[in-house]
């Protein structure tokens, strides 16, 4: 039993722990709107924005939180805006500002060589060089997240579900709209160094999905998502932990099989109620005939 | 000749101002006009349905009322409301434009009808929850408030949205396409719960393809090719004159009594003929 108390022995353990849990859940709360606005592939394109002002506050000597800030809130409405038009090629639009971003990041790197090191954290997440400043962005970011959701949630609902018609309704859109781009560009920069830009679409993405497997209902997804996302990213350090295998892609990986286990139990229980419906019909059909006889 | 609709004189004070006043308007999306001069007025308490082939401009005549559609030229004008502002619309929007796979239930998407009207907090006040009953028990549905929206029939999913618009208590329903897709006892019940809302004094605008069982059921018919080529009772535009203007097709009209029948020829013709006429389509 001591063995799995051993590694809190280590503060940089414990406060990664923490970090991972509510990166993880923050992730997971967010992806619920990324997911249902069908935008799960800008998720990884935004990460892959915020790169390029990542490298650029770096090399300009400001705060990686306000460079990066600023440019992924720059971004994530750019990109919002585009992918909620109805118009041809705004996917594409899309594709080259988030590469160009991150191009733009790659050879700010390759002209100044002595930062790869740092960037390699950026890439793939270093939950060991989480600080206690990290700790504190990511605490803030999940409160002013789930304090926004909790005042705009009917907003929010309408304008995921039909964008075009919520604003009839006296739906402030344009504010909703900048609000959700603020959030998802919060918790990007506050996932990075956790995460890794090139795992975040996949701690956004699969609790979303698991939750959607598991229930109908928005406001259940809501919750749910989110406590599987916090799951995953503390049983991930955990094992991160025990096989010395990179945290970001722990956590990940333990979501997929937790994806793979659930998406099979939910096509086996319909299966298995699709075979009752149709021996239950059959049984039906046995009876009319018999009916017949009588 | 004046496209301004004359007020129905059963019905209507020919002082009362119009609801809704399309003024010579040419609107469309990015920089394309979908409608070129039009002139339109609708009335408080009226119930009208807009006809007219693919691609004619029916949505977009709703989209110009909801301030939707780009305005290039003319006006939208409420003159009877308070301040000449919009007035409260309920909009439902055609079902094949609904994400289905999106997980809401019944009483989730009515209580969105609220959404920007009922307080900061993320769930439902005890009135608008009393309020949504009613509105499901009125309309039937009552019993599916708890199931999700993919799981009902077209009937039901057409009252939900229905509820929707009607839980804001709107001076105007729009409604695109209402009964497309529909079977004929759903396309019925549609009807005529819509022909009770409009009798409790809502005016109610739909678009429809549909001219023998839906726009032949109704008070006011507007015929719509980017213009409009005519509007009145069923009675007065079902001509193959105006039908031929408005779909660019010859069409046949049969009268029986009260019954009015509506095809084009190409349909009600033999194949044989079919070579023939096909030179003299939109002629």
């Amino acid at each position: 039993m001591g063995f799995l108390l051993e590694p809190f022995r280590y503060e940089f353990f414990t406060r990664g722990l923490v970090a991972a849990t509510m990166v993880g859940g923050l992730c997971g709360l967010v992806g619920v709107y990324i997911v249902l606005r069908r935008m799960s592939y800008i998720g990884h394109g935004l990460s892959h924005a915020v790169f390029g002002g990542a490298v650029a506050s770096y090399v300009m000597g400001v705060s990686f939180y306000v460079g990066a800030g600023i440019w992924g809130f720059a971004a994530a409405l750019l990109i919002n805006g585009l992918s909620r038009r109805r118009q041809i090629g705004a996917d594409a639009a899309i594709g080259i500002i988030t590469t160009a971003s991150f191009a733009f990041g790659v050879a700010l790197i390759s002209q100044y060589r002595r930062f790869t090191r740092n960037f390699d954290a950026a890439l793939f997440g270093n939950i060991l060089g989480v600080t206690n400043q990290d700790l504190v962005v990511v605490a803030a970011v999940s409160l002013v997240t789930v304090v926004l959701i909790f005042l705009l949630y009917k907003q929010l609902l309408f304008t995921t579900f039909d964008p075009e018609v919520a604003p009839i309704y006296g739906v402030r859109s344009g504010l909703t709209e900048t609000v959700f781009s603020l959030m998802l560009a919060g918790t990007i920069i506050a996932s990075m160094q956790v995460m890794g830009v090139t795992l975040i679409a996949a701690a956004i993405v699969i609790p979303a999905i698991v939750a959607r497997l598991l229930t109908d209902s928005f406001s259940t997804m809501l919750w749910l998502a989110t406590l599987v996302g916090a799951l995953c990213g503390l049983f991930g350090i955990y094992l991160s932990y025990f096989m010395d295998v990179s945290s970001g892609a722990t956590i990940v990986l333990v979501a997929s099989a937790l994806f793979v286990v659930v998406y099979g139990a939910v096509s086996l229980r319909r299966r298995l109620s699709g075979r009752a419906a149709r021996q239950e019909a059959a049984a039906g059909r046995a009876r009319s005939i018999a009916g017949l006889f009588d | 000749m004046s496209l301004r609709m004359a007020p129905l004189a059963d019905r209507l004070d020919s002082s009362e101002r119009p609801l809704v006043e399309l003024d010579d308007i040419a609107c469309g999306y990015d920089g394309r006009p979908v409608l070129e001069r039009l002139a339109l007025a609708l009335y408080p308490g009226q119930f009208a349905g807009i006809v007219g082939p693919s691609g004619s401009g029916k949505t977009t005549v709703l989209r110009a009322i909801l301030g939707l559609a780009d305005l290039y030229h003319g006006a939208v004008r409420f003159p009877s409301t308070e301040n000449a502002r919009r007035p409260r619309i309920g909009y439902v929007p055609q079902l094949e434009t609904i994400d289905w796979s999106f997980p809401v239930t019944v009483e989730q998407v009515v209580l969105m009808g609220l959404a920007a009207e009922s307080g900061p907090f993320p769930w439902a006040r005890r009135a608008d929850r009393r309020r949504m009953q009613e509105l499901l028990e009125r309309l039937g549905i009552a019993e599916c408030a708890k199931r999700h929206i993919r799981d009902l029939s077209g009937g039901q999913q057409q009252r939900a949205f229905l509820a929707r618009a009607l839980i804001r208590s709107p001076q105007l329903l729009l409604l695109d396409e209402p009964t497309s897709g529909a079977d004929i006892k759903t396309r019925h019940e549609v009807l005529h719960l819509l022909h009770d809302l409009n009798r409790e004094g809502i005016a109610v605008l739909l678009t429809t393809h549909d001219l023998n069982s839906v726009a032949a059921h109704l008070p006011w018919v507007i015929c719509l090719n980017k213009r409009i080529v005519a509007q009145g009772t069923p009675d007065d535009v079902f001509t193959p004159e105006i039908l031929g203007r408005t779909y660019g097709a010859e069409m046949i009209v049969v009268r029986q009594g009260d019954l009015i029948l509506v095809s084009d020829r190409l349909a009600a013709t033999r194949t044989e003929e079919f070579d023939g006429r096909a030179e003299n389509v939109g002629a």
